[in-house]
């Protein structure tokens, strides 16, 4: 315990992902894509909604990975940003009556000011002290939605109901169908956006304060800037992904955006592989389909199921969806040239 | 006046809680260099084992003993056959291993145990402390203890070889190697004897807030808070976070009105937060310096 | 004289009468919708197996044994009961789909007994969308007897706020200069109660000198404790899930604070509350309850406890029966398959419903002797009486007549 300074090569927290890795070939794009579009056609509403959660849940994942494996921040706090998302979608929804689908940029915007404000303080923490401070964050925001001051707006405990919305222009399509294929589109909007964010000079920056910060801010890339730029995109993001979330759930109330949703994007991101946009769906199906296997194989033990399917995971493919994704690369490789 | 003192004091006993906790987490932390989010459970579960051997008709101190030997033991067999394979993956990867390990023991001790909750002896009683109200002797007896845990973990790091090596191996692995030191079982002995700690602390926290599956959460999130503010690499600095942090609590509880009550917690977080803005490494911790 | 042809048009146009009156009247004694069949009903149920709220999944899980008894002794008119029962962690998005995957996926008649006021709150506007019936809801939550607007969704426990009704209503006829502090869970039951207790004081509400809340993320409740006994309150009223009840009573006894303690009827349970905090600090505690305690010895030879005792060594030897949430569980099952007997062959879910809102002093083995569950088209609360008891040595004592907490709306 003496005054000695601890000198350290500090490794960093986040493995370095090379660029051109970090998104999907065009053909595995145009397949995915195919697929997501032609689901909904043969399944039942039940699974149409599943799928919608799916792709909600792959955004708030995907922002994530935009964060942590792509700027370095490693943080346990999305679903904070996510619950603000949701109500800001539900209190304009129910209180001022806007149009779903504007609501949605307007809960982008505020979470992104959100995020860019706790940004600030967040910018001399890093590694586990900064996993800590976005716990807290995601740890106040129950306590916060249930404070009385709000209560009007929020409905506190008792939390708001939100209409769902029909097809528009009489579409023949059920309300699950269309709110799906809403979903997806803008979840292909914003995965474009993401992609290009990171191949532009800001995601190249974010990529240089990942792997060595101090060397970056040498090169001169304002370091405050960029990281509170990632913190403001990912919050942005998950704030849609939020307002998303509560028009198809129907519902928000504090009790769905414990720390516990947050822990559980953090797995959908190292399940899918950190860094790699693509993975976020895989991650997003592991943290939906995989409590119900857990549960299906035992309902006592269902925690402990599923504690040990996440560590078979990990066990085998330590990281996540893009190790299993290089492989498959490596042997189509193969197999063109056989 | 006096609602002031005596809201200090209750401080103190809860911040005891917190205390021991964040022993532990330092403990782990000083072999790992991160922070384990099954710290908890594996207390709650050495807690539930001593219970039930208790129930079979061990003696306090007997059970006690056992439990710690087991503790240690299961400690440095959860690093090796669950961590040591994940020691080349990524941390990330690791945190999300912690995650799983708390999911499994959770609900294994829900199975084994239900969920209601037990009460839990303490060897100290539970009288009045020197006839103030608000501290009670076991509460005084936890303080105790986790002031003379401070004072061997001390002790072990400061004045034996293998308080020395195991700092070596956690600071600077490779020169540690070259000096002959195994770092790997460097890593075991502190999942041991964090694991050992954490025992400890559940089987004195237990008596005050009842023992069942979930008791360790709250406290987890508090002992953190306070290792974190104390400083990640100072046992000295969990313990004075821990009592901090409690007294903080109160008193943010007590004496802001309104949201004070409802937002003891986020209150207290933010608190910290701000500590870590100003001091980094936490108020005792060492200042790290970063090479380029 | 009729033509051959018109003979036969006649004989033919008579059986075809006969046949669709006597298929018609077959037809009419049995109906099904989706869910039941001649062999079958299926029942789809939500609990929190896992997560916070983990302690009330053997209500599930007792529930499911009772089934399997009823099952075991030839089921509904012969058809068997099929339990489907899903795991929502206590999260409201969790719980919407596994009500949706009861109703689209599994195809169950209804949805028997959920669990938890976010849970419910946020699938009752699916379920009244799609009429199927929401019965029986696991939350003292005064706003599931709502049959204007919700025809489909009917509570079964009494109200949290017709509880505190009844406590309002005694500290005012027997302490009326008393002066009240309430420690609180920050949540929907908490703030029920609350409620209940001002609107049931009334224009006596300044009674109440000091109102704490507490979250459950807290690891104990001490603090709050030191700060109330600084009121100088002759009365606490904790309105506290089992875990903080007890260590309220603990921190009582260790401060010696000694004002009259009233608990709330979640956490009355002889076992899981007052062993743990020590019988000798429990003494003189007040309470209201509809149900008998399983740890009580007082109904040993009580017709319909022995039913219940006999039910857990054959059908759930590890059902604790000191566990206040294994008598529950078993209760509201027995209602539930008296409605479904009540239904006859006659199994829609309208129906279904129907029933429910006609049950007339129907008394299952573990209520109190005197509390009886009663419902009609604008009565959604089937039961609506309590009883006083004061905690006495090892066992809570009744006094007092049964209570009615029917709120007038």
């Amino acid at each position: 315990m003496s005054a000695v300074q601890e000198v350290v090569t500090e490794a960093p927290s986040v493995e370095a992902v090379p660029k051109r890795a970090m998104t999907l070939g065009y053909g595995a794009s145009l397949i995915m894509l195919a697929l997501l579009i032609m689901a909904p056609v043969f399944v039942k509403n039940f699974i149409i909604f599943q799928l919608t959660m799916l792709l909600i849940y792959a955004l708030a994942v995907l922002a994530l990975n935009i964060l942590t494996g792509g700027s370095g921040q490693f943080s346990l706090g999305q679903s904070a940003f996510y619950a603000v998302g949701a109500y800001t979608s539900a209190i304009l929804m129910e209180h001022a009556g806007m149009n779903y689908a504007l609501t949605l940029p307007v809960a982008g915007v505020v979470c992104f000011g959100f995020g860019f404000l706790f940004g600030q303080p967040a910018l001399r923490l890093s590694g586990v002290y900064l996993a800590l401070a976005t716990f807290a964050l995601a740890t106040a925001m129950p306590q916060l939605l249930k404070l009385g001051y709000f209560e009007h707006w929020t409905g506190g405990v008792q939390g708001l109901v939100v209409t769902k919305p029909d097809a528009p222009f009489g579409l023949p399509m059920s309300q699950d169908m269309w709110l799906y294929y809403f979903t997806l589109a803008v979840t292909i909007a914003i995965y474009i956006f993401s992609v290009n964010l990171l191949k532009s000079r800001s995601g190249r920056a974010f990529m240089a304060i990942r792997d060595n910060e101090i060397a970056a801010s040498a090169m001169g890339i304002d370091v405050a800037l960029y990281k509170t730029l990632a913190f403001g995109v990912s919050a942005g993001i998950t704030g849609v992904a939020g307002g998303l979330g509560a028009i198809t759930v129907q519902f928000v109330a504090p009790d769905g955006y414990t720390i516990a949703f947050a822990i559980s994007l953090f797995l959908g991101m190292v399940v899918g592989g950190v860094g790699w946009l693509p993975g976020s769906i895989v991650g997003s199906a592991f943290i939906i389909f995989v409590p119900n296997i857990a549960e299906g194989i035992s309902k006592g033990l269902s925690g402990a199921v599923f504690g040990v399917l996440l560590f078979l995971v990990i066990f085998l493919v330590p990281h996540g969806a893009r190790q299993v994704a290089i492989v498959a690369q490596q042997l189509i490789g193969k197999l063109k040239r056989n | 006046m006096e609602l002031f003192t005596n809201q200090i004091l209750a401080g103190i006993a809860t911040g005891a809680i917190y205390a021991c906790m964040a022993l532990a987490v330092v403990m782990i932390y000083q072999a790992i260099d991160h922070l384990n989010f099954a710290q908890g459970e594996m207390a709650m579960f050495s807690t539930f084992v001593c219970w039930q051997l208790m129930q079979w008709g061990v003696p306090y101190w007997g059970a006690f003993l056992i439990t710690l030997v087991f503790s240690f033991a299961g400690g440095i067999a959860i690093e090796r056959l669950l961590f040591k394979p994940l020691a080349k993956a990524p941390i990330l990867t690791n945190v999300a291993g912690f995650i799983a390990l708390y999911a499994i023991i959770n609900s294994v001790a829900g199975l084994i145990w239900d969920f209601t909750i037990k009460q839990f002896p303490t060897p100290f009683g539970s009288s009045p402390f020197l006839g103030s109200q608000l501290i009670s002797t076991h509460q005084a007896g936890m303080i105790g203890v986790t002031l003379m845990l401070l004072i061997l973990l001390f002790i072990f790091f400061r004045f034996t070889r293998m308080g020395l090596a195991m700092r070596a191996a956690a600071s600077l692995p490779e020169s540690a190697r070259l000096v002959g030191i195994n770092t790997s079982w460097m890593i075991a002995l502190g999942w041991g004897m964090a694991a050992a700690i954490g025992a400890i602390a559940g089987m004195l926290i237990a008596p005050v807030v009842f023992l069942e599956p979930n008791m360790m959460l709250g406290v987890l999130i508090y002992g953190f808070a306070a290792a974190v503010l104390g400083g990640l690499t100072s046992p000295l600095g969990a313990v004075v976070g821990g009592f901090l942090v409690g007294v903080f609590e109160n008193l943010v509880g007590t004496y802001i009105p309104g949201v004070g009550n409802e937002l003891k917690l986020p209150i207290a977080l933010a608190l910290i937060v701000t500590v870590l803005v100003v001091k980094p490494a936490g108020l005792f911790g060492r200042p790290i310096v970063k090479r380029v | 004289m009729l033509s051959k042809q018109k003979q036969r048009i006649a004989a033919l146009s008579t059986a075809v009468l006969a046949f669709a009156a006597m298929s018609g009247s077959a037809l009419a004694q049995k109906k099904y919708d989706t869910g039941a069949t001649d062999t079958e009903i299926k029942i789809g149920n939500i609990m929190p197996y896992s997560g916070p709220a983990s302690a009330y999944g053997v209500i599930g899980k007792t529930e499911e044994a009772y089934f399997k008894k009823i099952n075991a002794e030839g089921g509904i008119k012969g058809r068997k009961i099929n339990f489907i029962s899903y795991d929502d962690g206590y999260s409201p998005p969790k719980a919407v789909e596994q009500a949706r995957k009861l109703v689209e996926s599994d195809e169950v008649l209804l949805v028997f007994n959920p669990l938890g006021t976010p849970s419910n709150s946020a699938i009752q506007k699916y379920l009244n969308a799609k009429k199927v019936p929401q019965l029986f809801v696991a939350t003292g939550a005064t706003k599931w007897n709502d049959p204007k607007d919700f025809p489909w969704t009917m509570g079964w426990q009494p109200s949290y706020q017709s509880e505190a009704r009844i406590y309002a209503k005694f500290l005012m006829k027997e302490k009326p200069d008393a002066k009240i502090a309430i420690m609180y869970q920050n949540d929907d039951f908490g703030k029920d109660y609350l409620k209940g207790l001002k609107d049931g004081l009334g224009a006596k509400a300044s009674m109440i000198i000091a109102e704490e809340s507490y979250e459950t993320t807290e690891p104990t409740i001490d603090n709050h404790i030191v700060k109330l006994k600084a009121t100088g309150a002759d009365v606490f009223l904790s309105i506290t899930t089992p875990k903080f009840a007890a260590q309220a009573i603990k921190k009582l006894a260790e401060i010696e604070w000694k004002p009259l303690h009233i608990v709330s009827n979640v956490s009355t349970s002889v076992g899981s509350v007052m062993k743990p905090a020590g019988f000798e600090n429990a003494q003189g505690i007040l309470s209201a309850t509809y149900g008998k305690d399983g740890a009580d010895s007082q109904w040993d030879n009580d017709p319909g406890m022995k039913k219940f005792f006999a039910f857990l060594e054959k059908y759930y030897p590890e059902g604790n029966k000191l566990d206040a949430s294994v008598v529950y569980g078993y209760g509201v099952a027995q209602t539930m398959v008296k409605v479904l007997e009540m239904c006859g062959d006659n199994l829609t879910r309208e129906n279904v419903m129907k029933q429910a809102a006609s049950l007339k002093d129907f008394a299952p083995d573990t209520l109190l002797p005197g509390v009886t569950i009663n419902t009609s088209a604008t009565d959604f609360a089937p039961i609506e009486q309590l009883q006083m008891q004061r905690f006495k040595g090892e066992k809570w004592e009744l006094f007092g007549d049964i209570i009615s907490g029917e709120l007038s709306n």
